[in-house]
């Protein structure tokens, strides 16, 4: 894969506001991994916990927000417990999730989930799924 | 001993298997538990956003109607809430501007919150006030022979900052299914998410993970997996319908929340463990044991 590094990117807007909505520091990272070796998700992830962190240091921002695993976190803390730097990198993928749904871009559709999937699950279900996933 | 106490919505739906073994089990213990006169929800997730104020009034607002009921502290039995009521009162805590401005937003409330209440979780009261020694010297019906793997999820033990025990391996479950003469098992996913909310648009991801979880007890030879949050509770019962299907080996767990093999143990009856709330049917397993 083919990977354009441009001060542009970096010094994007975009970078900045991850920082600020996470409240974190992105160059904190030092690529250990420990995040993606402990995530219960990452089978699942299209790009892993340190490479989000990475690409958000990179202002890659198209690729992360069409990604499918901002979406898979289920914000389970357990790469913010591990990380010897610090860094919650659970609250930078919030923000970048925050991001598409501060521009009402939400990941489920209420008017697409059937009364059957809405009726079979607990309220707590319902509740903590919209007020991740919808604006 | 009186006791305030928040329910959250799903105790009194879903989990009211959760909310009736523990009120029963309180009761046995000589604890007497208030619920708030008035709540609501929690928001059952902590706003991880920076500037994201408004998801925090929700929790905090509950924390008002604990002072109005002339408290200090609340518990809390759901994970969720435990966590979120938690989280949001450090925030605020932590940052009084924030608390400051929440308190603007509510200004029709009679008082103002002063970040003064504590919130503690059902598991907290037994183990450092009630104390599992005494707990143990009330047992009518001891779990002889159980084997019970304990799972506690993400929201009672991460972060640190809030979690009740260890945060990579707690073990107050274990303590107390020992002190209720159940022998605990030791597994490797205790701690690891059941994909949470995922359930409702994905759910063929949430069945991968009970399949993990659960293969997991039972390679390590649990008759049952005891829970601690409604939300684990659905994912490991009743997406076992979807694990199956997925994964056709998977065999049939029960799944019983703490308080039910608590209840049982300090001699509740049938009516009070709510077994018709669950998909997988408890009662052969525990009738095989001698315990119903």
């Amino acid at each position: 894969m083919r990977i354009n590094l441009s001060q542009r990117k970096t010094k994007d807007d975009f970078v900045l506001k991850v920082q600020e909505l996470s409240g974190q520091n992105l160059l904190a990272c030092y690529q250990c991994g420990k995040c993606s070796a402990g995530c219960p998700a990452v089978s699942q992830m299209d790009i892993l916990p340190n490479q989000i962190i990475r690409y958000a240091q990179l202002g890659f921002k198209d690729e992360l927000l069409k990604s499918k695993a901002i979406w898979v976190c289920a914000s389970c803390m357990t790469c913010n417990a591990r990380c010897p730097k610090g860094i919650n990198i659970a609250e930078v993928i919030e923000a970048l999730r925050q991001i598409l749904l501060r521009k009402r871009m939400d990941h489920v559709k209420l008017d697409k989930l059937t009364d059957e999937e809405k009726e079979n699950v607990p309220p707590i279900a319902l509740v903590s799924n919209f007020r991740k996933f919808t604006s | 001993m009186k006791i305030s106490y928040y329910p959250g919505c799903t105790l009194k739906s879903n989990a009211k298997n959760f909310e009736d073994s523990a009120l029963c089990s309180l009761k046995n213990l000589g604890v007497e538990v208030e619920e708030l006169p008035r709540w609501n929800c929690c928001g059952t997730v902590f706003s991880l956003a920076t500037d994201d104020l408004i998801h925090h009034v929700a929790p905090i607002r509950n924390l008002l109607r604990v002072k109005e009921s002339n408290s200090n502290r609340v518990m809390t039995l759901c994970a969720m809430c435990y966590n979120t009521l938690k989280r949001a009162n450090e925030r605020v805590k932590s940052d009084p501007e924030s608390l400051d401005k929440i308190n603007k937003f509510m200004y029709r409330e009679n008082i103002e919150y002063e970040g003064d209440v504590k919130i503690f979780h059902l598991l907290e009261l037994l183990r450092d006030e009630i104390k599992f020694e005494n707990i143990a010297k009330k047992v009518i019906k001891p779990l002889k022979n159980l084997r019970i793997a304990n799972y506690y999820g993400c929201m009672l033990v991460r972060p640190k900052e809030v979690g009740l025990d260890d945060v990579e391996n707690p073990t107050v479950l274990e303590d107390l299914v020992s002190a209720l003469e159940g022998d605990p098992v030791d597994f490797p996913y205790k701690t690891e998410c059941c994909g949470a909310y995922q359930t409702v648009d994905k759910p063929e991801m949430v069945a991968d993970r009970t399949y993990h979880i659960l293969t997991s007890a039972q390679n390590q030879g649990a008759d049952i997996v005891s829970v601690s949050c409604p939300l684990c509770a659905f994912n490991l019962d009743h997406r076992q319908k979807e694990t199956i299907q997925k994964h056709p080996e998977f065999k049939h767990m029960p799944i019983l929340y703490f308080t039910q093999i608590l209840a049982l143990a300090l001699g509740c009856s049938e009516k009070d463990l709510r077994f018709d709330l669950h998909y997988i049917d408890p009662k052969p397993i525990l009738k095989e044991k001698g315990l119903i």
